[in-house]
């Protein structure tokens, strides 16, 4: 086997590579769902049925994708700078507890205040706590892959600590969560009788606001720049660590949106289930992107997509709704696969 | 009598895209004998040899060792075959001993142990029979450059090789090392070994081969008993057409712009320090700094790009001592810096020909406002710059990795140039060009000195510095000599003081 | 009853010694995988599918070291996928790793949840039974600590043993060095790059399953999603800590093992105020910290996550 590098990639091609992917990562689980005895041309229709198939359908995959945007464009922005965020989770659990302390009756403000504050004050403490594996490897040269994951599991137990200690809401009857927030910090509804919330429509303003950051200022350019050579971009007297410092701040920040959006257009209050691996999976759907500010939005509906239709297609049929999280990894390994067939072409000798 | 030769390439072929790198290249080499292949950089020799030693496979042509074929593809059949290469690039793990490197390969690997006394032994009497002296037991990142070449030779030896190629062997050398390079090589000849060299050095050529073959555009364009012939003829052959010279004119010499007093600088495990380093630089000159690599010079070109600070001393521009060295400090003191690295250091090779055009600049009003770029600002002039520099590429949007090697230096120099800089650090500015694209850039460094620049250039290529500098001085174990005159200055002395004799370190300026 | 007296309880360093083995083997798997120059973050994935595939080979009737096999095979095969994408056609090693690690999660717990689909308590099966060594494990100290453990146990300090000396003292141990460290001059010396590496990945993924194994097959008897809570990360801080030496990673995990055991002492015996998620953070924190102390001076292979590509010079 030989691989040889193509001369040039037509546009059709870089678009239709990450479509591929995901048909080849859905024929792949294909295989699972006939283990499973079911048909998957059957399985397949009962998700995309339950995902799309109805207004309030459509709503819940579109509350689903909300997250998922912000996780997204969290590793997208990350992964441009080769800056390897993979503690979007936590980072999503900072920005919640930020929003729970502030947001359960220490701080009250009318609600079109209180929104921005808290996202903000979100973003702030998410961003600051990327900083510190950012700064590792910036000083220390440590491997930020390991100390991002590493402080996923540490957030997580200070999350289990608060819920079932100091932040156990007595009025819960035992359940380990944290008092709801007030009524002003509450995202308001979009689509009655729905969960769509307005952390949608924030989750799209960001994503136009980081594609326009990415393609027309200077921040973006430097980021763009860093990511691709460290050491060109050094030696041309680029900014680069305050370029990494911007790129940790704004990650960790949009991760942490992620955490506040659940906190405060679904849930209400702080619990340890918020979230079903916002983080990892936001890995994928900026993977799945080609690390588009644009794109995330689409492939953040898709992974919605899959896991709202997983769970209607998992009550009808009898398969694992976990079926979905396998469909998940899979498509990150099918797009590699896809973009690096995008660039070489495979001689079998 | 017809005798088999010991190695025959016929009608080798091998394309690399639209790159025809070699065209139906025969030639063959006979025992006991020490063949030069010749060419200017891109002509297809490393592709050839790479062929011959299985790390590529032809397209098209056979390979035969004594009459049997050699299977493609492969440096195992190679090395079975007899056939052993010393890289350009030296093959050798830094962090593992000389002889685990020598070791390597050579044993089963399914053997519980290594034998590692009876190698210990081999080695041994291999070292006596070439003279060639390392310490078996020491790890390769403590050896010289010198001493890794010979690392290189005896792991070749060490296999039995009757068939060495030797790619471009002298380009890290000094002149005295290459005299004892060819001296071992003729050595090994006489002891029955074939020799295949690449260099597109002539004066090695004529004086040490028996034959020599040029390539040119990939093809064989001469071949020839190196008696029979004249570096005229060679040089003619190589290319093509007759050598475009830069032109030099000497000028008086401006007021002073760059002056390093008594400058120390630290790089740990990367060679000697800089000790008390005296530069001196004036506009409309070029000062060459000469030396094997290792001694310093890849410190003092960081130094001058703001990539190091000094320990000691003081880095003076036009008068002015530079208090916070970084690399945005030197460029807006007017410091222009053309890297070694074009590819990892001098370019972002994922991004278009205009980005890269504009690292250096886009900050500057102009070409942003309040943090938004002004793509039509930044796009005329890189217009503008690929036009003066005939940058050859598809267009400003062009990724910069597809360029030529030759092209890619004429957008760094673009870049540099276009800022009008009072000082230019040019380091090893053609290594890895073609004559063509050499010449180019010997033109727009004369013509940068010409308008006022002052030019530190570093190569390790004596005929470059004494083509194109004033001045010369000679660094090694991070001390400057003193500068000597190009005109009048001995070149012998400067190998002698190359490997570290008659150092005169005062250095004044 | 304070924290020092505790090391004086065999009982402790009996739990210490336990505890390390997954530890151990997911150690000296990444080890491995790292030495030829290939970072594996499939790791976490990999322990855990090792974890369930042994469990299911015993709860569907098959023997305990026909689990520890089965489980080795899984690992190779995930292995296999991840040197095709990495050694193969050099893909990101970062990238694919996590896809590894995500794979070997999610089909866990589907092809568990198939397995077993409505049911609270995990259903139990009968694992490794401590040793009984005729003479050694009668020793004081060392004769329950080490004797008395269950045979996987001593299989890790075994496999450590021959790790190190593959490593060090044969051809192929420095064959996989070298492509580590410069894989060029493995190619220039005849070895194939290619092979090496993607022998060492699946080879490495297969110990790194074999201890996932071990936390259904002997240290504990049933199987729950999320059993491997972060031990293939902790393994991958482990091999930077070690700096890539096989006797300094033991150490390191029996250390790392020591403070868990600390923390479950203190949390059963209530001696803290301090409330005892803070004690289960302490080994990610440890990890966190050993990574600080050892990057900065870090002897990583040179050839550490650059990719191969034959025939591109």
């Amino acid at each position: 086997m030989r691989l040889e590098p193509r001369e040039s990639v037509a546009l059709a091609w870089q678009i239709g590579a990450p479509l591929l992917a995901v048909i080849a990562s859905m024929a792949v689980c294909s295989g699972l769902i006939l283990w499973a005895g079911a048909s998957p041309l059957a399985a397949w229709g009962l998700l995309l049925k339950g995902a799309l198939g109805s207004t309030f359908a459509l709503t819940e995959t579109l509350t689903r994708a909300t997250p998922l945007i912000f996780t997204g464009l969290a590793a997208a922005v990350a992964f441009r700078a080769k800056l390897w965020n993979i503690g979007g989770e936590g980072q999503f659990y900072v920005g919640a507890c930020m929003a729970t302390w502030l947001g359960t009756g220490m701080i009250t403000l009318p609600a079109w205040l209180m929104i921005p504050f808290l996202f903000l004050s979100g973003a702030l403490a998410g961003g600051l706590f990327l900083l510190i594996p950012t700064w590792l490897k910036t000083r220390l040269k440590v491997d930020e892959v390991v100390t991002t994951l590493l402080l996923n599991f540490v957030v997580l137990l200070v999350v289990n600590w608060l819920v079932f200690g100091p932040w156990k809401d007595p009025m819960a009857m035992g359940w380990p969560q944290a008092a709801p927030v007030i009524d002003q910090a509450m995202l308001p509804v979009l689509v009655p009788k729905s969960s769509l919330h307005l952390g949608f429509i924030l989750a799209l303003a960001c994503a136009f606001l980081i594609w326009w950051m990415m393609r027309f200022t200077i921040w973006g350019f430097e980021i763009r720049a860093v990511g691709a050579s460290l050491k060109a971009s050094t030696f041309a007297g680029m900014p680069v660590q305050a370029t990494i410092v911007r790129t940790a701040l704004l990650s960790g920040g949009l991760a942490a949106m992620a955490g506040v959006t659940e906190l405060c257009g679904v849930k209400g209050y702080l619990t340890l289930d918020l979230s079903p691996g916002f983080g990892y999976s936001g890995i994928v759907v900026a993977m799945l992107a080609a690390l588009h500010p644009l794109g995330v939005v689409l492939s953040a509906t898709f992974i919605a997509v899959i896991y709202i239709g997983a769970d209607s297609m998992s009550r009808a049929i009898n398969i694992s709704n976990y079926i979905a999280d396998v469909t998940t990894a899979v498509s990150l390994l099918t797009v590699l696969l896809a973009m690096f067939l995008t660039r070489y072409r495979i001689r079998w000798k | 009598m017809s005798i088999t030769p010991l190695l025959r390439l016929s009608g080798i072929t091998k394309t690399f895209g639209p790159l025809k790198a070699n065209d139906d290249i025969s030639l063959t080499l006979a025992q006991g004998e020490m063949l030069a292949l010749l060419g200017e950089n891109g002509a297809g020799k490393t592709t050839l040899m790479s062929i011959l030693f299985g790390h590529y496979v032809a397209d098209d042509g056979s390979v035969e060792v004594l009459g049997r074929p050699l299977p493609p593809g492969s440096p195992r059949a190679a090395l079975a075959a007899g056939i052993g290469m010393v890289h350009q690039h030296f093959t050798l793990a830094d962090n593992m001993t000389v002889l685990e490197n020598i070791m390597l390969g050579t044993e089963p690997l399914w053997a519980f142990r290594r034998g590692s006394a009876r190698a210990r032994a081999k080695l041994g009497s291999l070292m006596d029979r070439f003279r060639l002296r390392v310490d078996p037991g020491a790890k390769v990142r403590a050896l010289s450059v010198g001493e890794r070449q010979r690392v290189e030779i005896l792991k070749v030896l060490y296999r039995d090789a009757r068939i060495l190629i030797l790619d471009e062997p002298t380009a890290v050398l000094t002149p005295q090392e290459s005299d004892h390079l060819f001296a071992t090589l003729r050595e090994l000849v006489n002891q029955g070994v074939a020799v295949i060299f690449i260099t597109h050095k002539l004066r090695e050529v004529m004086a040490a081969s028996d034959r020599c073959v040029v390539l040119r555009h990939g093809r064989v364009v001469l071949e020839a008993a190196t008696k029979k012939t004249s570096a005229e003829e060679l040089a003619r052959a190589m290319v093509g057409a007759s050598i475009p010279q830069a032109t030099r004119v000497t000028l008086a010499p401006g007021e002073e712009v760059l002056f390093l007093d008594r400058v120390r600088a630290d790089a740990p495990d990367r060679g000697p320090g800089l000790r008390e380093l005296r530069l001196s630089v004036r506009a409309h000159e070029i000062l060459g700094i000469a030396g094997v690599s290792g001694n310093g010079q890849a410190l003092l070109a960081d130094l001058l790009s703001g990539l190091v600070a000094p320990t000691g001393g003081s880095v003076v521009l036009r008068g002015q001592t530079v208090s916070r060295l970084t690399p945005a400090a030197m460029i807006r003191a007017g410091v222009g810096r053309v890297p070694d690295d074009r590819t990892g250091t001098g370019l972002v090779a994922d991004m278009t020909v205009m980005e890269n055009l504009s690292t250096e600049i886009y900050r500057l009003p102009g070409f942003s406002k309040r943090g938004m770029l002004n793509f039509k600002a930044l796009a005329s002039r890189a217009a503008q710059l690929m036009d003066v520099f005939d940058i050859r590429c598809a267009g400003p949007n062009a990724p910069v990795r597809k360029l030529s090697g030759g092209n890619m230096q004429k957008l760094i120099l673009a870049r540099v140039l276009s800022q009008g800089p009072h000082l230019i650090l040019a380091n090893q500015p053609t290594w890895g060009l073609d004559v063509g694209a050499t010449a180019a850039v010997h033109q727009h460094l004369l013509d940068a000195a010409r308008r006022g620049a002052g030019i530190v250039l570093i190569s390790e290529d004596l005929d470059e510095l004494f083509e194109l500098s004033d001045r010369i001085q000679v660094m090694y174990q991070g001390r400057l000599s003193a500068p000597e005159n190009t005109a009048t200055v001995d070149r012998a002395k400067l190998g002698l003081m190359m490997s570290g004799q008659n150092v005169d370190t005062r250095g004044a300026a | 009853m304070d924290i020092l007296s505790l090391f004086l309880e065999t009982g402790f360093w009996l739990a210490t010694v336990r505890m390390a083995t997954p530890l151990i083997f997911g150690t000296m798997g990444e080890l491995i995988c790292e030495r030829a120059g290939v970072l594996n973050l499939g790791i976490e994935g990999i322990m855990a599918a090792g974890c369930m595939a042994g469990w299911t080979w015993v709860y569907l009737g098959g023997t305990l070291w026909g689990g520890v096999l089965f489980a080795a095979c899984v690992g190779a095969a995930l292995g296999l996928l991840h040197a095709v994408f990495t050694v193969h056609l050099g893909l990101s090693q970062h990238v694919t790793g996590l896809g590894i690690t995500m794979l070997g999660a999610s089909l866990s717990s589907f092809v568990f949840r198939m397995v077993l689909p409505q049911v609270t308590t995990p259903p139990k099966i009968v694992p490794f039974a401590p040793l009984d060594i005729p003479v050694l494990s009668s020793l004081p100290f060392l004769g329950p600590v080490l004797f008395s453990q269950t045979a996987l146990t001593l299989l890790a300090f075994i496999l450590v043993a021959i790790t190190a000396y593959v490593l060090l003292r044969t051809p192929l141990g420095l064959a996989l060095r070298m492509v580590g460290e410069n894989p060029l001059a493995a190619e220039a010396q005849g070895l194939s790059v290619l092979a090496l590496r993607t022998g060492a990945v699946m080879v490495g993924s297969a110990f790194m399953a074999v201890g996932g194994a071990f936390l259904t097959l002997a240290a504990f008897d049933a199987y729950y999603i999320g059993m491997v809570n972060g031990r293939g990360w902790i393994c991958i801080a482990l091999v930077v800590f070690s700096s890539w030496k096989p006797g300094k990673a033991l150490l390191g995990a029996l250390l790392f093992a020591a403070f868990d055991a600390i923390q479950m002492r203190v949390q059963q015996q209530s001696i803290s105020a301090i409330p005892y998620q803070f004690y289960l953070m302490l080994p990610y924190l440890c990890s966190i910290l050993a990574l600080i102390a050892m990057s900065r001076k870090a002897a990583y292979p040179k050839a550490l996550l650059v990719p191969f590509r034959k025939g591109e010079r």
